[in-house]
């Protein structure tokens, strides 16, 4: 890619990567959610692959260690979600102030599991069908 | 949108009805925003996004003519005419849904009015969608799982079993 | 009640183009809008004539909202299409590699 992609690409992947993390901790106060949040940041990562071509990032991402963080993401949501079996009297610990931003007890903690997994996941789904491409043109050579 | 939508189904390029069906989704935003929606309208615009970027990967360099086949006009418009019986139908059975703009909210009322209180989150589609239907979340976070585990069985080198 | 109508029509255009089109990746295209047209009649139904968005602000008493709970069902089935999607597509990359084209009446030959 050029060299003005390259420039513009190391401002705006940081912010782009903030912003996901300010949507999904945000997600029961305004609108937003863990699921928009996760795809943002896998937006972010996408836009350093596709700037910085993809041999450079394959070394610090593999996609052995994206499965294990969309691994370790979806039992964190299992648990989270199975906690109706421990307390039955005390699902959410609701705190005296409503409109900050820990006050709704578990409900934050199931969004940043869940914009774990799905960032992670989808993540992994593009290099996969990334990895497709280098090997067509490898059997085409 | 239906004009979007139309140009995407007809265009013979596959890039440019792919770019048609992305001005379909920004309508769709555009109207989840209208009606007052706008947590709906991140998620779709961000899942929009992601959806071109996978069909543009598919779609990248394999274009092709368009062979028309025999009897292909008696097939359109037999499609057309059972579209059209389609439309009649719905058209005498949406005449009995309630009037635009006043749904009967039985059960939303209940989560409105006790909904701060139980769960103390502001954001009430938030607050139904994981904490008074919290399953719905769980069965879609697995539904994201098999699609990471199917794409990543469907896409496997397949030279192992030539070399066999 | 023609705004229902029109968001069938929408639905319509996706079904002939899932019917009649004969490259796989139109017929993909056409399952998109149909799923377009669907989350948009779900939330056409729990419309409320001047309400406000389904969320709470501080200190203030809102009393006509919009229905949250059609909204919390389509907020899952945008991101269940966005898995839909990525399958087929890479089914028909995977189909493009062993035939050599997106034609589906080419397509005819089950390896046994």
């Amino acid at each position: 890619m050029s060299l003005i992609v390259k420039t513009i690409t190391r401002f705006t992947v940081g912010l782009v990567l903030v912003y996901g993390i300010f949507i999904t901790l945000q997600g029961h106060v305004s609108p937003g959610g863990g699921f928009a949040g996760g795809i943002i940041i896998t937006l972010a990562f996408i836009q350093l692959m596709l700037a910085f071509g993809q041999d450079e990032v394959l070394r610090k991402l593999n996609q052995e260690k994206g499965l294990l963080l969309a691994g370790i993401g979806a039992i964190l949501f299992l648990v989270i979600a199975s906690r109706i079996f421990l307390k039955p009297q005390q699902h959410s610990f609701v705190a005296e102030k409503h409109f900050q931003l820990l006050s709704a007890g578990f409900l934050s903690l199931s969004e940043i599991a869940i914009a774990l997994m799905v960032a992670a996941g989808l993540f992994v789904i593009f290099l996969t069908l990334v990895l497709l491409i280098e090997e067509e043109e490898k059997e085409k050579k | 949108m239906i004009f979007a939508a139309i140009m995407a189904v007809e265009i013979k390029d596959l890039i440019s009805s792919v770019i048609a069906l992305s001005a379909a989704g920004l309508g769709l935003c555009l109207a989840f925003l209208i009606l007052k929606a706008p947590n709906l309208a991140i998620t779709q615009l961000v899942v929009e996004i992601l959806c071109v970027i996978v069909l543009i990967r598919g779609t990248i360099n394999k274009d092709l003519p368009l062979v028309k086949d025999g009897r292909w006009l008696f097939n359109t418009i037999a499609t057309l005419f059972s579209l059209a019986v389609l439309l009649l139908f719905s058209y005498l059975a949406l005449k009995e849904l309630p009037n635009f703009g006043a749904p009967l909210m039985r059960v939303s009322q209940e989560y409105i009015s006790t909904g701060l209180e139980k769960t103390g989150s502001p954001n009430l589609v938030t607050a139904v969608a994981l904490n008074f239907r919290g399953y719905d979340a769980l069965a879609e976070a697995a539904i994201i799982f098999t699609a990471i585990i199917g794409t990543l069985a469907i896409a496997r080198k397949i030279g192992k079993k030539d070399e066999e | 009640m023609s705004l229902y109508f029109l968001c069938f029509i929408l639905f319509c255009v996706g079904l002939y183009s899932v019917l009649r089109k004969r490259n796989i990746i139109k017929i993909i295209i056409g399952l998109g809008i149909m799923e377009y047209a669907v989350n948009l009649f779900l939330i056409l139904v729990g419309y409320r004539m001047h309400g406000r968005a389904p969320i709470f602000a501080k200190d203030q008493e809102i009393l006509n909202m919009v229905d949250p709970l059609p909204q919390a069902m389509v907020l899952t089935t945008i991101v269940i299409g966005l898995a839909v999607t990525i399958i087929a597509v890479s089914l028909a990359i995977r189909i493009y590699e062993k035939y050599g084209t997106f034609d589906i009446t080419k397509i005819r030959s089950l390896k046994g």
